[in-house]
Parts: C-alpha cells; sequence; structure tokens
C-alpha cells in the first residue's frame, strides 16, 4: 500500500479492528489522511465507511488498534478531552442534522453561542460571512424544514466550519442530490478546503464527485484497506475490485447475486 | 433561541396563573383557619379516655370553633392522656376553669373537644392545665354498662 | 404454561431493568439541574411549548369534571340531607386526588407525547449526535430544559385544574343545583386543611412532574431512531406515566392517611 508521499499526517489509523453486533466491520485498517488536503474514503455501502468517521471523533470505540488526530490518541480518552478535540473538528452530517427548533441563522451561530462568550454583533458578522459563503446568506432566516435538501447541507456545512475547525469530516455529502447541488457542494468542499487550509476527509461512494474534489483517495472493502492513490491511479488500477469498483461493473468480485441456494430448486419448491 | 415578546407574555401569564390558583387554594378553600400559628396560645388537658380524638380535632365552645388539637400523648407516671389545645389568641378570656369534655359530632361522627365554660374571672392563658374534664364517652362501655344494670 | 411464566419472567426482568436505568437517568438529570437553571432562558423556552400550551386543555377538562363532581355529588348527598357539604366534597376531591392525578395525565397525553416524539426523532434526524460532535452535550442542551419545564409546569397546572374545578362545581352546584352559596364555601373553609388537604396535593403533583417529565424525556432520548421506535417510545411516555402516577399516588395517599 502506498502512503500519501511527503505528507505530514492529520490522521492516523493502525491496526484497527472493530465489530458490531459480533460482525466484524474492519478487520485490519491502518491508514493516514495527509493534512491540508482532501482526501476520500470509498468503498460500497455497507462497509462501515460512517463506522470510520465516527471511530476517529470518540463516538464509537474501537476493540483494537490506535487511532491519532493531530499525533492525540483518541482512543480511551475522556469525555473532556474528547469534546476539546471535537471543538476543533468539524462534521457534515449525511443530512445535514440542523436543529429544527431553530432557524438557518441560529443553527450556524450554535456552536459560537455553546461555546463563546462573543458579543452578539460578532456572531452576526462571523454568522453572515460563513452564510455568505455557502451561497445562503438570503434564507437566514428560514426554518430548517423549509430548504431542500441541498440547502441543508450548506447550511450544515457553514456551521461546521464556524468555529474554524482545523480538520473537517464530510459523511456522504453528495449523497441524494440533484446534479446541481453536488456541483455546488463538490465546489464549496474545495472552496473551503483552500481559504482555510485545512484537511478535509470525505466519506463517500460517488467516483464522479470524489475525482473532481480529492487529492487522495482509499478504498474499503471487507473490512480492510485493498487500494489507496490519486483518483488517477485508481482508475488505471488493475485488480478486479477496485476495476469493479471504479468502472461500475455490476458484476465481479462483489457478486451482483445475493447469496443463494441454486436457482431451478427455489423455482420448483413452493412456500406454502 | 430568539425571545419575543408574545412568548414571554404567553409563559409570565401561565406561571402567574400557576401561582395564583395555588393562592386561591390556601387561602379560599381552606379559609386559613389552620395556617398561622403565631397569634394562638396553648394549654393543656388531662383525660383518662380519648376515645377516638385525633390530632387537629376541632376545639370548640358554644359550637363554634376557637382552635384545634396540637398534640396528644401518653403521661407514663399518671397514666393518663394529656391533650394540648391551640386556642386562637382572639379568644382571651376563656374562664380558667372552663370544663373540656371529648364529644362526638353526631352519633358515629368524628370526635372533638368542647370547652363548657366555668365562672372564675381568671382567664386562661398559655401553659394552663384545664383541670375539669369528662373524658370521651365510649359507645360500647355505655352499652355494657347497661346490660349489667339489666342483670341486676 | 412454561413459555408463559417465562414470557412474565421476561417482563419482569425488564420492568426491573427499565425502572433501575430510568432511575440512573434521573440521577443523572438532577446532578445537571444547578447547572441547567443557570440557563434560565432555554427552560422558560420550554415552559412555554410545554406549560403554557397545555392550559387550554387542563382549562377546560378541570371545568367539566368539576361540573360532573357537583352533580354526581349532589343526588348522593342529597339523599342524606346533606347537600350543603358539596362545596367540601368538590373540593376535597380534587385537591387531594383529581387534580394532580388527571393533570400528570393530561400533561403526559399533551406534552409528554411531543416531548418524547420531538426527541425521538432529534436521535433519528442525527441532531443529537450533531450536538455531540459540536461537543455539546444533549443532556445538558436539550434533556435538561424539557424535564426541568414540565417539572415546574405540572404543579402549576395542578393548582389551576383544582381551582377551575372547584369553580365549575361551584357553577353546577350553587347556579344550576340552587346549593346555598355561603355553606358552600363555609363548610369548605372548615373542612378543607392547609397541610393535610392543599400541601399533599401540592407534593403530589410535584411528585407526578417529575414522574411524567422523566419517563417523557428518557422513551424519546432511549428510542431506536427508527419511525417504529419514535413512534413506540410516543406510546409509551404515555401508557407508563399512567401507571406510574396511579401507582405513585395509591402509595403518597396511603402514606398520608396512615400518618394522619
Amino acid at each position: 500500500m502506498t502512503r500519501p508521499a511527503g505528507q505530514e499526517p492529520h490522521i492516523e489509523l493502525e491496526g484497527l479492528r472493530f465489530q458490531r453486533d459480533g460482525r466484524p466491520i474492519f478487520e485490519d485498517v491502518s491508514l493516514s489522511i495527509p493534512r491540508g488536503k482532501v482526501t476520500a474514503i470509498m468503498g460500497p455501502s455497507g462497509t462501515g465507511k460512517t463506522t470510520l468517521l465516527r471511530l476517529v471523533t470518540g463516538q464509537l470505540l474501537p476493540e483494537r488498534g490506535s487511532i491519532r488526530v493531530d499525533g492525540q490518541e483518541v482512543t480511551g480518552i475522556g469525555r473532556e478531552a474528547l469534546y476539546r478535540l471535537r471543538k476543533r473538528i468539524g462534521f457534515l452530517f449525511q443530512h445535514g442534522a440542523l436543529l429544527t427548533d431553530l432557524d438557518v441563522y441560529e443553527n450556524v451561530a450554535f456552536p459560537l453561542r455553546e461555546h463563546t462568550q462573543l458579543p452578539d454583533c460578532l456572531i452576526h458578522h462571523l454568522v453572515m460571512t460563513k452564510l455568505q459563503s455557502v451561497g445562503l446568506r438570503g434564507a437566514a432566516r428560514l426554518m430548517p424544514s423549509q430548504l431542500s435538501g441541498g440547502m441543508a447541507r450548506r447550511v450544515g456545512l457553514a456551521r461546521a466550519v464556524v468555529m474554524d475547525p482545523e480538520l473537517v469530516l464530510y459523511d456522504e455529502p453528495f449523497a441524494g442530490l440533484d446534479p446541481i447541488s453536488m456541483g455546488v457542494i463538490v465546489r464549496l468542499i474545495r472552496e473551503i478546503n483552500e481559504a482555510l487550509g485545512l484537511t478535509s476527509v470525505i466519506v463517500s461512494h460517488d467516483i464522479e464527485e470524489v475525482s473532481q474534489v480529492a487529492d487522495w483517495a482509499w478504498i474499503i472493502a471487507d473490512g480492510r484497506i485493498i487500494a489507496g492513490g490519486t483518483p488517477e491511479e485508481l482508475r488505471g488500477e488493475e485488480s478486479p475490485w477496485v476495476r469493479q469498483f471504479m468502472h461500475r461493473l455490476s458484476d465481479g468480485p462483489v457478486p451482483f447475486h445475493f447469496p443463494a441456494r441454486d436457482y431451478p430448486e427455489d423455482l420448483r419448491e413452493v412456500p406454502r | 433561541m430568539r425571545h419575543n415578546k408574545a412568548m414571554d407574555f404567553g409563559t409570565g401569564l401561565f406561571v402567574l396563573l400557576g401561582i395564583l390558583a395555588i393562592f386561591f387554594l390556601v387561602t379560599q378553600t381552606t379559609g386559613m383557619r389552620t395556617l398561622g400559628t403565631e397569634d394562638s396560645f396553648e394549654v393543656s388537658a388531662r383525660f383518662d379516655d380519648i376515645g377516638g380524638l385525633r390530632v387537629r380535632a376541632p376545639v370548640t365552645m358554644a359550637g363554634v370553633r376557637l382552635g384545634r388539637v396540637s398534640d396528644i400523648r401518653f403521661d407514663d407516671d399518671r397514666l393518663d392522656a394529656v391533650v394540648t389545645l391551640r386556642i386562637s389568641a382572639r379568644h382571651d378570656n376563656l374562664p380558667a376553669d372552663s370544663i373540656a369534655s371529648i364529644r362526638t359530632s353526631g352519633l358515629l361522627g368524628e370526635q372533638f373537644v368542647a370547652l363548657d365554660p366555668g365562672g372564675d374571672p381568671d382567664a386562661l392563658t398559655e401553659g394552663d392545665q384545664i383541670i375539669h374534664t369528662q373524658s370521651a364517652i365510649v359507645l360500647e362501655r355505655i352499652i355494657g354498662q347497661f346490660l349489667t344494670m339489666q342483670g341486676d | 404454561m412454561r413459555a408463559m411464566f417465562r414470557d412474565l419472567g421476561e417482563a419482569l426482568r425488564e420492568f426491573v431493568e427499565t425502572l433501575g436505568a430510568m432511575t440512573r437517568f434521573l440521577g443523572r438529570l438532577l446532578w445537571e439541574t444547578p447547572a441547567a437553571l443557570m440557563r434560565f432562558g432555554l427552560v422558560w423556552y420550554q415552559l412555554h411549548r410545554i406549560g403554557a400550551h397545555s392550559l387550554l386543555i387542563i382549562g377546560i377538562s378541570a371545568v367539566f369534571v368539576g361540573m360532573v363532581l357537583a352533580l354526581q355529588g349532589y343526588h348522593i348527598l342529597n339523599q342524606f340531607g346533606a347537600t350543603e357539604s358539596l362545596g367540601v366534597m368538590v373540593a376535597m376531591t380534587l385537591v387531594r386526588e383529581l387534580g394532580p392525578v388527571l393533570t400528570a395525565v393530561l400533561f403526559a397525553g399533551r406534552a409528554g407525547t411531543s416531548l418524547a416524539s420531538e426527541i425521538g426523532l432529534m436521535r433519528a434526524t442525527d441532531q443529537l449526535s450533531g450536538m455531540e460532535m459540536m461537543a455539546v452535550d444533549p443532556v445538558k442542551r436539550v434533556i435538561m430544559p424539557r424535564f426541568l419545564a414540565g417539572v415546574i409546569a405540572v404543579p402549576l397546572l395542578a393548582a389551576i385544574f383544582s381551582a377551575l374545578g372547584i369553580f365549575g362545581g361551584y357553577v353546577v352546584g350553587v347556579g344550576l343545583l340552587g346549593v346555598d352559596a355561603g355553606p358552600f364555601w363555609s363548610q369548605m373553609n372548615a373542612a378543607v386543611d392547609v397541610r393535610t388537604d392543599v400541601m399533599s396535593g401540592v407534593w403530589k403533583s410535584i411528585a407526578f412532574g417529575i414522574t411524567a417529565s422523566l419517563v417523557a424525556v428518557y422513551e424519546g432520548y432511549n428510542a431506536p431512531p427508527t419511525a417504529e421506535g419514535v413512534s413506540r417510545a410516543t406510546t409509551r411516555a404515555i401508557v407508563i406515566t399512567a401507571v406510574a402516577v396511579l401507582a405513585i399516588n395509591l402509595l403518597i395517599t396511603a402514606i398520608i392517611v396512615g400518618e394522619g
């Protein structure tokens, strides 16, 4: 496995093992995520990509292995230390996870109001600049229920970066969006990464969008890292698994059919 | 969380109504008779038998409520009951030799302490003891006595 | 037969488990209370949502209940020629029993269910994990203000219930059935005691407020993040509250009557 060359790692996973309900999700995962770059973690649904993000942020505990963020071990640290760490991490949930009883403005202001004693005029300034950068300054007084899926995610993005984090984690930022909204999110991820000089981690299975935005991508399957490289390198990868994933083949190492018994036999036997 | 005036007003009204309701219940349904202890005095009375008298039973004179029973305890030396009566301070000229008796309201009703005025010019004050008392009339005992008399 | 006993045992184990978990949750909430009171703005906002909005249903129910009490009581008391005791009967029933109990049950129906489903939906839509990720403790930010608002609202609502119920009884008894207003109040005044009657009602409603609010936030917070999970949590919030309130009511009444 190649490592992203010559980069100081922001996140490092080593020998990670995690299982849920007795089913192993990760067998032995090691990867590093370079500082200041956009890194994608890809893989088919159900391979635990989101779980990986929850492990990195300490919402879940691994069975074995170590997770270091900024050189600090995440596993087994106390709640206080975890909260201190999370204040430096922005997290964009799949559907934005906006607080439904607050309007757009207050949603973006939420981390500031909870963690700082800033005066209202300063909060207003910060909120408005973040909303401006995602193009939703005009929607400041709308409630989350009045937003489309793409808009909700842009608000979530504004909220994720309002505390000026060093690291932003995106959980399936492209899932279920129309092409225009996808384009907007791709542009925003790139812009925010460059403007704020932060580290971005995208968990996704949308190859097209990831190729446009990511500097580096890891592919997970069957609880392991099976490939890593720049999106171009991965496209040229010859292993059957990566080929199936990158070129959207319906059959391959991941079979089209869910495991079942013999087809003619199943047809003959009518369940009573 | 933006606060608006209408919301503040609604909530304030609710809290106010609740407090008013508690105030109403305390003052209007109870007549406050049992509230203050500051303007009252206590006297004691000894009874051989208090029947079913309970703490907080009414203390009356001429059928009018003057106070209530505040304590009942047993005297281990004299083997009788010491009942403490708390009487409103407004009634400060009850004759010192008034008679306390335990009566029953109706045939089977609750028991209370009735005071019958004596002729003493001195008045009952805090800490006094009522000398003349009449114990509770226990229905079973009367019936028992009646039956024994019949037997003679 | 054996299966029945096993099911029974299972149900019992689950009951004890839930009781234990709720008690632990209550301990956590009580521990957080001083800090939560410092941010009273949040409590005030919830007091508006769950307290003030329950006022209408509580008020209307109370007047109806008071009226029915007066109608039923009048016919029974009339047989003993004691209709002037109607005020006592109505007031005692409301202040000691029906006020706190019915308020708690109505509160569970109006506010408890909405608390449980709201919190459950916040869990299902990642809002609670979202807060966790922003280093905000959802128990402090979401649960505590709602719990405290419920604990404050129920005693106030119960007092309003009793007062309006007595008013309803007065309207029917004095206005409609012709009971004399004088004895209606004076007998009530003579019989109702501040400490044993009014205060016992207040203590009860405080206990019920804690129970109803705890059950609602607990069920919402621990609801499985699915549509079915949230709807089950909502149902459980009202069912558990109703049963718990009636059981606790029996307990408190037994203690008070036993003492008196």
